[in-house]
Formats: structure tokens, C-alpha cells, sequence
């Protein structure tokens, strides 16, 4: 998610009317691309399904949730959120808010994909995420301009995503008690590892500080899981009025 | 293999919303322009998600969490492995429990 500035300058840069192209050698030229990087996506869905299990999922629930969400960190945080009595419209809106980032990514290959016919731009875009998105950007600023590069990346990620979370989910069960292990924080490892890709450098520690002490004080004085929302909110809130200055 | 009435709608309802995330800048930033401030404020979500995720477990839980959070985060950093990371953290947590450190 790096240089996303640059990035979207370079989308908005004129595009003319220079052909947009959509084939196999794209699809292909992304998904050998994208090899590495699903590796290490196999190893997080690994965690997704170790995790899902001991929140409480079934397998065919692990499995839906990564066949159709397709999003890591939103899939993290849902597990976090996950109890008997089920939050739905806590984890729908948290799901909402985690992934508004999407709408970055997306904006900056409109200029691109509005060129595709429908079916293949909206199908394509299902399979959007910051790996695949980044590599997309990387071989267009390269000067290519093959669409199907991001389905290809997409579909390799997208596999090693899935079938991680059927292997994690079924070898989770060889754990019976995960607060003997010391399993109930692995969730909160995750979200740790996932933070310190995300530092950005100085401008982010006043955010993240409020964001900290607003979420303690609200999952203490307050019922239920908004605490991640009231957090996030105040955190980001603060951001972007010291953005402005 | 079953699902939950419940589970099944958080989860379709997760799909659904996760979708729209990722058509909303074709279908509509395509003819709106985004502003620099809320961009900004896109940006700034995932990390304040997450710290806010974590901050109840480190901040009140005790000196075990605390401590095993910081040697996560230590991990992460030098190496960017997520997957050893967390067995670091999970490793620390377990053997100050053990330790007695609540």
C-alpha cells in the first residue's frame, strides 16, 4: 500500500484513447507474478483457518468466508468479533469500514477498467486486493495495459487464500485447548505483525495513541465490540484534522 | 460441515459489502473526485482499526500480553514474517503465564 499518492497521480495521468487489453497472456503474464506473493498468502490463510476454528466456524463457514469475502485483515477482525450470540451488524459495518480502502485501488484503475464491457471489469474486480492491485499498478506503470493481469494475479491469490483455510481449519483441530497454548493472543499477534506493516512514519502516532486509549476506555464503560469502531473513528478522525494543518 | 442462520447472513452480508468496496471507485469515482481530506482519512483506517482491536488485550489485560505484544511487534518489524511473529508472541505469552507473570 505503499506510495499510494504517486500511484494515483500516475492513474490520473491522460490516458487517451489507447487500447485497454484483456486476454490469456495477461491473466497468465499476473498469475506467474503473483507466485511469491501467494505464498506468503497461503501462510496467513493457514493462520485465517487455525483461528476461524477456535472462534467457533466450521469448516463449510471458513470456507464461505474466504470464498466470498476474500479480504485477510476484514476476515481477522471478524473473528475477533465473532461470539455465540453473533454481533451480524457489528461485524458487517467493522467489515465495511476495514475495507473502505478498496475504494482507493478502485478509483485508480478506473480510468482503465471503465474501457473493459461490464462483465469483465466488475467480474475482475472481485479478486481486487492491495497485493494484486499493487503488482497491476507496477506492470501498467511499465507501460502495459493488459486488464486481465489483475484477474490472473486475483485467481492465484485467490486459490492459495481458499485452500489455506480448509487445510488451517482442519489441522486447527489437533489443538483442543488454545488458552493452555497461549492461542487466545495468536489473534492479537496477527493484528500486531499487520500493524507494523502499516506504520506510515511519525504522522501516525498521534492517530494510533488516540485510537488506543478511546478503544481501552470504551471496551471497559461500554457493552459489546463498537469499542473497534469508536477507536477507529477518533484515531483516523484526528488524522485528517492534522492533515489539514 | 454446517452453518448458522446468523453465521450465513454476517457472512454473505461481508461479501456483499466487501464487493461494493471494490466496484464503489469504478462505478463512482470514475465521475466524482475524490478530496485529498477524505483520501487522507481512508488511509489513516486500517491502522486505527487495528490498534483499536488490540489495545483492550495489551492496555488491561496484564503484563503478560504486554510484554508478549512487544516482542510480536519487535518480530514483525525485523523480519516481516507475519507467520513467525505470532508463534514468537504466542511463545512469549504462553511461558510468562506459565511463569506466573498474570
Amino acid at each position: 500500500m505503499s506510495d499510494f499518492s504517486e500511484q494515483l497521480e500516475h492513474a490520473d495521468a491522460p490516458v487517451g484513447e489507447e487500447p485497454v487489453r484483456f486476454d490469456m497472456q495477461g491473466a497468465l503474464d499476473g498469475a506467474k507474478k503473483s507466485i511469491p506473493i501467494a505464498a506468503s498468502v497461503f501462510a496467513y490463510g493457514l493462520v485465517f483457518g487455525v483461528l476461524a476454528r477456535q472462534a467457533g466456524l466450521s469448516l463449510l463457514e471458513a470456507l464461505l468466508m474466504s470464498g466470498l469475502v476474500f479480504a485477510g485483515a476484514s476476515q481477522f477482525v471478524a473473528l475477533g468479533l465473532w461470539a455465540a450470540a453473533l454481533p451480524v451488524g457489528a461485524i458487517i459495518l467493522t467489515t465495511l469500514i476495514v475495507n473502505l480502502r478498496h475504494l482507493l485501488m478502485s478509483a485508480s484503475i478506473s480510468p482503465w477498467f471503465s474501457r473493459l464491457p461490464f462483465a469483465r471489469a466488475y467480474g475482475t474486480l472481485f479478486f481486487l486486493s492491495d497485493e494484486s492491485w499493487a503488482l497491476l499498478m507496477g506492470d501498467f506503470a511499465r507501460g502495459k495495459r493488459n486488464a486481465a493481469f489483475l484477474l490472473g494475479s486475483g485467481a492465484a491469490l485467490y486459490i492459495a487464500w481458499v485452500s489455506a483455510a480448509i487445510v488451517g481449519r482442519t489441522l486447527g483441530g489437533v489443538i483442543q485447548d488454545p488458552a493452555q497454548w497461549g492461542l487466545d493472543f495468536a489473534i492479537t499477534a496477527v493484528f500486531i505483525a499487520l500493524l507494523v506493516g502499516l506504520w506510515r512514519g511519525k504522522k501516525d502516532i498521534l492517530p494510533w495513541i488516540v485510537a488506543a486509549i478511546v478503544a481501552a476506555a470504551a471496551a471497559h464503560w461500554l457493552p459489546g465490540k463498537w469499542y473497534i469502531l469508536l477507536g477507529a473513528l477518533a484515531g483516523s478522525l484526528i488524522g485528517v484534522v492534522r492533515h489539514a494543518d | 460441515m454446517q452453518i448458522s442462520l446468523p453465521t450465513l447472513i454476517a457472512i454473505l452480508g461481508m461479501a456483499c459489502v466487501t464487493y461494493a468496496t471494490r466496484i464503489s471507485g469504478l462505478a463512482f469515482m470514475s465521475r466524482v473526485k475524490l478530496s485529498k481530506r477524505m483520501e487522507a482519512w481512508l488511509r489513516y483506517i486500517p491502522g486505527t482499526i487495528l490498534i483499536s482491536l488490540v489495545a483492550p488485550t495489551v492496555l488491561t489485560d496484564g503484563p503478560a500480553e504486554a510484554l508478549a505484544a512487544l516482542a510480536t511487534a519487535l518480530i514483525a518489524w525485523r523480519t516481516r514474517n507475519l507467520l513467525l511473529a505470532m508463534l514468537v508472541g504466542v511463545g512469549v505469552v504462553l511461558i510468562l503465564r506459565v511463569s506466573g507473570l498474570k
